[in-house]
């Protein structure tokens, strides 16, 4: 069970009728149990590039094979939740079949276990993040999408929300693929990283890394980033 | 408190220019009250407002569920928003009158002419509030539902109907109005019973006390429907926002 993409052009018609091209060309394959994290420059095309894996996009030129049956998961650059549905009747929209105890663990991890009842537009955006979180690790899902899903939250939160996502990601094998701006994030999540070119995005690079996610010492996650930091690539 | 404050100086008002007027012309509140106790009496209000209820009722709601489905084919659809407006303009703009004449001359006096035709008037207005409400509704919230693979009742039940409430709420009060007013005369030109009826006959024989009767009569009917039915369905619709106004 693989994702394959490939996408060899993607453009749109801007608001003052030019042709706009936002990927040139972007072909790589993601295993199950495998996370591939998409770094690149702000702008560059990564959100379009994850809608149109997620199949809300199918004007493109290329081809991309989704796993047959599989479950899609997203949590979304904005939290995207319900704002007339309390937090737990938004995980269980997505999620009718959750048992209760895979519930509560999931509320658990993610420290929302007192917010179950509260409606999205009483949580701050770091809680309203975690709801989205917990929505996606709820429905169990084969292929998971996380667009920057730490954006904007402060370093020990963003922290422990990693975590969290290693753990969870750990606990099930799916296919993920995470975009993020953090060299960081990539390092310590990824088991390959994608670098991308500034607009129209290309594949400039995939870094393999080998050590289990688990076994990566600091030291370690330190020398990744200088290798990185070698190739011609900056993140803006 | 303020609002009995408010209904009992209405009521002085009311009392003081009859008093000036003359009861021919304005009679005062005491003999239209009698006027409606022996008409309810006699069984005849309640029979009138009957009729006029199952009216109100069958117009509003045949014409909520076809304005409502339309306005959100035309409000998410551009084709079916192209071929739709030109006949929204014209049932816009085609006076009340027009069509319940025309409804009775060419299906007959019959319940089912006054009801299309009331229906028919309330129609465009319904169309246009659910059109702006399905031109308004997040495209954010629709990615969601689909990536997460919602079925079409999940979604329309906890993704659109929440979105579109207030848009609904919006055309009920509006098109309840309407209906009211509509429904009067289209009793009067061409049923044989109902409110409308009834104040085409007290017109008939100047019978003020009688007219004022009924209408006042009506107008409690309304107020209570709009009190028990309409305002708690928007206070209801509105419970998430954290401070409703």
């Amino acid at each position: 069970m693989q994702l394959d993409v490939d996408i060899s052009s993607k453009s749109y018609t801007s608001a003052n009728g030019k042709r706009q091209q936002v990927i040139a060309g972007m072909t790589f394959t993601l295993r199950r149990g495998e996370v591939g994290v998409v770094v690149g420059p702000s702008g560059c095309g990564k959100s379009t590039m994850l809608r149109i894996l997620a199949g809300l996009d199918s004007d493109y030129q290329g081809k991309v094979s989704q796993p047959a049956g599989a479950r899609l998961a997203m949590v979304f650059q904005e939290p995207r939740l319900l704002p007339w549905r309390s937090v737990e009747d938004n995980v269980r929209l997505a999620a009718p079949d959750v048992a209760e105890d895979r519930l509560s663990a999931i509320f658990a991890v993610l420290e929302l276990e007192g917010h179950r009842s509260h409606f999205p537009g009483e949580l701050s955006l770091g809680l309203a993040r975690r709801a989205a979180l917990a929505r996606a690790f709820a429905v169990e899902p084969d292929f998971l999408i996380l667009d920057e899903p730490l954006a904007s939250l402060d370093d020990a939160l963003a922290a422990r929300l990693r975590e969290e996502i290693a753990t969870l990601v750990a606990s099930r094998p799916m296919i993920t693929l995470l975009v993020t701006h953090s060299m960081d994030d990539a390092v310590r999540l990824g088991d390959r990283i994608f670098l991308l070119s500034s607009r129209p995005a290309r594949l400039l690079h995939t870094v393999p890394i080998a050590v289990p996610r688990a076994q990566r010492s600091n030291e370690l996650i330190a020398a990744i980033k200088a290798d990185l930091a070698r190739l011609d690539f900056s993140v803006s | 408190m303020l609002r009995l404050l408010s209904f009992a100086l209405l009521l002085a008002t009311w009392w003081i220019a009859a008093a000036v007027a003359g009861s021919v012309k304005l009679p005062p509140p005491s003999a239209v009250l009698a006027v409606a106790i022996a008409e309810a009496q006699s069984g005849a209000l309640f029979l009138h407002l009957g009729a006029t209820l199952a009216r109100v009722t069958l117009a509003f709601t045949l014409s909520m569920a076809i304005g409502s489905a339309l306005g959100y084919w035309m409000g998410r659809s551009r084709l079916a928003n192209r071929l739709g407006d030109p006949w929204l303009i014209l049932l816009l703009n085609l006076p009340a009158l027009v069509v319940i004449v025309l409804a009775y001359i060419w299906a007959g006096l019959t319940e089912v002419a006054a009801i299309a035709a009331i229906a028919i008037n309330k129609l465009p207005t319904a169309v246009v509030t659910l059109r702006e409400g399905a031109r308004a509704l997040d495209p954010a919230l629709d990615e969601m539902a689909k990536v997460f693979a919602f079925p079409r009742g999940r979604i329309l039940r906890h993704v659109l109907l929440p979105q579109l409430a207030p848009y609904i709420a919006a055309a009920a009060r509006s098109g309840l109005s309407l209906v009211w007013k509509i429904v009067l005369v289209a009793e009067l030109l061409g049923r044989p019973n109902g409110i409308g009826f009834e104040i085409g006959v007290a017109f008939q024989l100047f019978d003020i006390p009688l007219l004022l009767a009924y209408s006042l009569s009506f107008a409690a009917v309304v107020l209570v429907i709009e009190a028990v039915i309409v305002q708690p369905f928007e206070r209801r619709a509105s419970r998430w926002r954290l401070r409703a106004a």
